[in-house]
């Protein structure tokens, strides 16, 4: 099963992961992502994430198709949060299922790691002292 | 014929809303798109990157782009 989810909602990872296991999948591999107190020394008041969420939504599918591809997994249960969170707030959850550690891992790294490069979400960095849109300028 | 445009993130700041529209030729391409956009908008071209999605597919530049295509600036993307 693949399940995906843009939320303007807090984000249930037990629900995220109990929809990931089953009888077969010995090895379930969960990624949080939460809202760090820092960004290079400054403090993070809060962040707001944004996106474009038909897209959003298209491109996940095609990071889960690929990781199906790649890896004999059982379940992938992708979650991202939009809206404006504090500190510790969990923003994405990936839930990954297979017969074994190893798939589960690597099929869970390539998910944030590609998610972060493909998926059009965008976080905006809010400071004491002034905001930035992450990754916007050089 | 006249695209709206729809922007996110750091772009939405930079046309000054969720969207903006261009008076095109027929058959413009992705590539003539952002040199209009970036006329009428220099902070684009200051960025790091940018892309163009049509119907929520990243778009090649010498992709043409039609009057009823859901068109939308992709500034660089940061989720996670």
């Amino acid at each position: 099963m693949v399940d995906i989810l843009i939320t303007g909602k807090p984000i249930d990872t037990q629900a995220c992961i109990n929809m990931a296991s089953s009888p077969h999948s010995g090895g379930i591999d969960v990624f949080i992502g939460t809202v760090r107190a820092a960004t290079k020394g400054k403090e993070v008041v809060r962040l707001e994430f944004e996106a474009y969420r038909p897209m959003a939504v298209s491109e996940i599918k095609k990071i889960t198709a690929q990781m199906l591809q790649k890896w004999p997994l059982h379940h992938i249960i992708i979650h991202h949060r939009t809206g404006i969170l504090k500190v510790g707030d969990i923003a994405v959850v990936i839930v990954v299922s297979a017969a074994h550690r190893d798939a589960a891992f690597d099929a869970c790294r390539y998910a944030i790691n590609t998610l972060k490069q493909t998926v059009p979400i965008w976080k905006k960095e809010v400071f004491l002292d002034g905001e930035e849109w992450v990754a916007a300028h050089p | 014929m006249t695209i709206n445009i729809l922007a996110f993130g750091i772009a939405k700041e930079i046309v000054g809303g969720t969207s903006t529209s261009a008076d095109l030729p027929s058959h413009t391409t992705v590539a003539q798109l952002r040199r209009r956009l970036e006329e009428q908008y220099p902070r684009l071209g200051k960025l790091a990157s940018y892309m163009i999605a049509v119907n929520n597919e990243y778009a090649a530049t010498d992709s043409l782009i039609n009057e009823q295509d859901e068109v939308a600036i992709i500034p660089p993307v940061s989720g996670g």
